[in-house]
């Protein structure tokens, strides 16, 4: 039967939920005690859900097969390989979290659950095939993540996190919404398949519209807000920062993900018949990114502010594959969102392990002054992840931005690359601020203090993929992002 | 394909020997650190001692496919061979020079070295395009912790102007790497080196190449990352970066520019020769007025790498030869030359030139070997410099007269400061007591300074060992470059032998 087909491919989201709402009870009635227990839980039902997703990605599944809810919904090999992403990086929010709240006394067994809502939410963007399944896993994200941002709710900045990421992100769905609503007026549909026909149709010399390219614009204007793109990237310091560091670890990983999957799904699925109407501004948003993400970190004094401006230079990076609109930019893309998830889960364990001696977390930048010499694994760890942002060979993070312009070279966007990577020298400075800090300058003896085995271990791990040991993976990396590729670019 | 991996092996002995140190306490670090150098050293001389001169191009070649889009590819011609045995003598005694004078983090000292030497020996190896600029990039984080945790006052400043410099030269040649694997449809730099690019192609790919390996050069105006770099480094630091960091651009030029883009180069050798002549001419002018030694001699860097250049473009044979033999002279001859100062330094901690003076007095055997180390830098015929930069000079005349006219003044000019250098130092009175206390050369120094003088002796007088492996590679080089070769000024022609005289008596007798 139809149904049961659509309900066997959706298994992934079901068990989420169902998890979820059983948890949702048990925390309700035993209330803050079963915080860890509920956490442990959730790591395990983010788990089964990543083994569900894998056998999609192994087997490169593409095409009808795929659909489900008559082409709402899609479990392709592209949707499970972003999933796979967002269920880690959404563990790693939840093992990270309980050391952190228990310390201000505020850990609530709702942060498991909402990271698993929000998480629930992330896997319907990335397999939604039709503009209302997108908006519901948007808000569904969005929503959980406004009160992960305000979790601390005694803390000022945590407040004022979330009611900023709330009114910036609600403008936002209401722009995503406005869009969707004119591509819906002006094409008479809100499936992909049939946005992309209708598109094709009025496309050719004429281009589209007026009606449908407003509709085009004010929908990536609202997809640039949730990935945080220039010039749409002003709440991302100010929410990164003042929000609990374990929430910050996970905005900067799996909404990210899950918002690009998102934009290569309506840039490629739905609007990939009318590529040179939005490839311009795609382009536009690519440069501005980097360079505002390079230039707004040079001042910075905070270190999770100096991240924040560090994801928006990087996902200028990722953009550019997105403006070469062609399979081999879109694998590039999540080779690099591959990369960045790694990168970042050991910058943010890392100034998670940012403690004073009295354990309270320590956030300057001017605190690390000297670590090399106090703790000289944390310092080795912290440096690694810095040159491999910065795309330094031989770390890993020079992979991700290599495939990238790969792409758009054999794209012919060669100008587009050139001036890319130039600018990529500017966010070096204060990538290489921080080692500096740590290696050249005297010890400030303000970080003290043990970390826990399972930050040691995260971080480790993290190492490790960074290190140039990552090249050993490059060939896997690249058959699993050709097919999830692949599947993208699969008729809808 | 065949045999021991033994690059593979050079590169990886130091790696290990690197983790090795960073978990080491400061004696240890420095055994094992002096122990990979020297296994190395020994690995080098069994490289050369096997490279069959005249035979295959590519020899001791490995492939394994472990990457997506490039292979762990490695092999050597003359060339790199020549480069390698540099890396790999100069490595040991930058070890040496630093065993007392790093007191600090010595583990991480050591371990950011052998770093660097696994980085050198993989740039001259690598037969692949990326797998070259994985190595060449990768070198500058060694590099910058080494300037910046054990450097001199203005480190900070110094390390951050070197690693963002080269930084912002190589990101380009990577987009020109990228279109050019594109294009031609392999990474392998064997292939590449004879495969023909359109030429309008070859203009902007040859500008992006350009870029990198003229700031690594370094070429004026783009030198200025040189003088701080090397004042702020501590001794070894400034011996590995003249010696050899240095070299990596003039094998860019000679692996990638020329070959790959023979039209292009012709196309602009009229811009090398301009920033070289005015290189040459200025950067020996500034020296002749520094105060600080070490900044003197990295403005000598700075001039004799512009002969390397000038040498590099003259497109025939000697040129080529000449531009080769003066990289690897300088890279003993200014690493000794910077050793010569870490000597002094270490007993008094200045640079300045006047707190010193009639050294020879207390310290004669030091005097003798600064004395041939800085007639090897003026190129006094016995000494590798003049093998260099006789043929340099006689392979750009053959191109253009004007061009040698300007680079012999600047040789004229090399002359000066160092002879003015070395006046001021050694002779004259002892104007400072702690100047005349100072000890002479203990055995470690003399460990150093004794290797490097032979080996500088033994290039000036039997250049022949050290030209022989490189010369199939450079003859195949100006094979190459020929369809392009300008055409030169002075119109050298072989001149006809007159015919034999009647015999003497024949006319004499009556």
């Amino acid at each position: 039967m139809e149904l049961m087909q659509a309900l066997r491919i959706v298994a992934p989201e079901e068990l989420l939920s169902v998890a979820g709402l059983i948890l949702l009870l048990v925390g309700a009635w035993r209330g803050d005690t079963s915080s860890r227990a509920i956490s442990i839980a959730c790591v395990a039902v983010l788990a089964a859900a990543a083994a569900m997703v894998v056998p999609a990605l192994n087997s490169g599944a593409l095409g009808p097969d795929t659909s489900a809810f008559f082409g709402q919904y899609r479990a392709d090999a592209f949707a499970s390989f972003a999933k796979l992403l967002i269920y880690i990086s959404a563990a790693v929010a939840l093992i990270v979290a309980p050391s952190f709240f228990e310390r201000f006394r505020a850990m609530r067994a709702e942060y498991p659950l909402l990271i698993l809502f929000a998480t629930l939410g992330m896997g319907i963007m990335v397999s939604a095939t039709d503009l209302i399944t997108l908006y519901i896993g948007l808000e569904l994200n969005s929503l959980a993540a406004y009160v992960l941002a305000s979790f601390l709710r005694a803390d000022g900045r945590s407040a004022e996190a979330g009611l900023k990421y709330f009114v910036l992100g609600a403008l936002a769905s209401g722009i995503l919404l406005y869009g969707m609503s004119l591509i819906y007026g002006f094409t008479g549909t809100t499936g992909f398949a049939g946005i992309h026909a209708a598109l094709a149709v009025g496309g050719g010399s004429g281009g589209v519209g007026t009606g449908a390219l407003f509709g085009i614009v004010f929908m990536l204007a609202g997809l640039a807000f949730k990935i945080s793109a220039a010039p749409f990237h002003m709440w991302t310091p100010d929410v990164y920062e003042g929000a609990p560091t374990p929430v910050t670890t996970f905005f900067a990983t799996a909404p990210k993900v899950a918002a690009m999957a998102l934009t290569m799904r309506v840039a490629f699925g739905a609007f990939g018949a009318q590529v040179a109407i939005w490839q311009q501004i795609v382009i536009f948003a690519a440069l501005l990114s980097i360079i505002v993400g390079a230039l707004g970190a040079i001042g910075q004094s905070n270190i999770k502010r100096l991240m924040a401006y560090s994801s928006i230079n990087n996902v200028g990076f990722i953009l550019i594959g997105l403006a070469a609109a062609t399979q081999q930019g879109a694998a590039a893309m999540l080779v690099y969102l591959a990369i960045y998830v790694a990168m970042t889960v050991g910058g943010f364990v890392a100034v998670l392990a940012m403690r004073d001696a009295e354990g309270a977390p320590v956030e300057d930048i001017a605190a690390l002054s000297g670590l090399s010499r106090t703790r000289p694994w944390l310092a080795l760890a912290l440096a690694m992840v810095m040159f491999s942002l910065a795309g330094i060979p031989p770390l890993f993070g020079f992979w991700g931005k290599f495939v990238v312009f790969q792409a758009a070279v054999a794209a012919h966007l060669v100008p587009l690359a050139a001036v890319g990577i130039a600018a990529s020298v500017i966010g070096a400075f204060y990538y290489l601020k921080i080692v500096k800090i740590m290696y050249f300058d005297e010890p400030s003896g303000r970080i003290a203090g043990t970390t826990e085995t399972s930050h040691k271990v995260i971080l480790a791990l993290s190492a490790l993929a960074i290190s140039p040991l990552g090249y050993l993976a490059t060939r896997w990396l690249d058959g699993l992002t050709m097919s999830a590729a692949a599947s993208l670019f699969h008729p809808l | 394909m065949s045999g021991f991996p033994i690059v593979s092996l050079m590169i990886f002995v130091p790696l290990v020997a690197a983790i090795a140190c960073l978990v080491a306490d400061a004696p240890t670090a420095r055994r094992v650190a002096l122990t990979a150098t020297l296994i190395d050293f020994a690995l080098g001389v069994v490289l050369w001692t096997q490279y069959d001169i005249g035979g295959a191009q590519w020899q001791f070649t490995e492939r394994a496919h472990l990457f997506a889009g490039f292979d762990w590819a490695l092999g050597i011609d003359g060339i790199a061979l020549m480069l390698i045995m540099l890396s790999v003598f100069l490595m040991p005694i930058c070890i040496g020079a630093s065993w007392l004078s790093i007191e600090k983090r010595v583990g991480e000292y050591m371990a950011a070295f052998l770093l660097m030497e696994a980085l050198m020996i993989g740039v001259f190896a690598a037969q692949d395009l990326y797998l070259f600029y994985i190595f060449f990039e990768a070198g500058l984080i060694p590099m910058y912790l080494i300037i910046g945790v054990w450097g001199g006052a203005e480190r900070i400043y110094a390390s951050y102007k070197f690693f963002l410099y080269t930084l912002l030269g190589s990101v380009l040649m990577l987009i020109a790497m990228l279109w050019m694997a594109n294009e031609a449809g392999t990474t392998s730099i064997p292939v590449l080196m004879a495969y023909d690019f359109a030429p309008g192609a070859q203009k902007w790919l040859w500008l992006a190449f350009f870029a990198s390996f003229a700031v690594k050069m370094p070429m004026w105006p783009i030198h200025t990352w040189l003088p701080d770099a090397h004042v702020q480094a501590p001794t070894a630091g400034s011996v590995i970066l003249a010696g050899v960091l240095l070299k990596m651009g003039g094998y860019g030029f000679i692996r990638f520019s020329l070959p790959m883009f023979p039209q292009a180069s012709a196309q602009f050798a009229w811009l090398v020769f301009a920033l070289s002549i005015i290189a040459v001419v200025y950067t020996s002018l500034v020296a002749l007025v520094q105060h600080d030694m070490k900044k003197l001699i990295a403005y000598s860097s700075v001039a004799h790498m512009a002969i390397v250049t000038v040498g590099l473009f003259a497109f025939n044979v000697q040129g080529l030869e000449g531009a080769m033999i003066v990289m690897l002279s300088h890279g003993l001859v200014s690493g000794a030359l910077f050793l010569s100062v870490g000597v002094i330094y270490d007993r008094l901690h200045t640079r300045e030139i006047d707190r010193y003076g009639g050294l020879a007095i207390n310290m004669p055997k030091y005097a003798l070997f600064f004395m041939l180390f800085t007639m090897a830098s003026v190129g006094l015929p016995g000494t590798s410099g003049f093998v260099g930069e006789f043929l340099s000079l006689a392979g750009i005349y053959q191109l253009s007269s004007w061009v040698t006219a300007v680079c012999t003044t600047g040789i004229i000019l090399g002359a000066a400061y160092m002879l003015y250098l070395y006046r001021r130092v050694i002779f004259g009175v002892q104007k400072n007591a702690d100047a005349a206390a100072m000890p002479d050369l203990d055995t470690r120094e003399w460990l150093m300074m004794v290797p490097l003088a032979l080996a500088v002796l033994w290039m000036g007088i039997y250049p022949e060992s050290f030209l022989a492996p490189m010369r199939a590679d450079i003859a195949a080089l100006d094979a190459r470059l020929a369809q392009a070769r300008p055409i030169g000024d002075s119109k050298l022609a072989a001149a006809k032998a007159k015919p034999a005289a009647p015999a003497l008596n024949a006319a004499g007798a009556e």
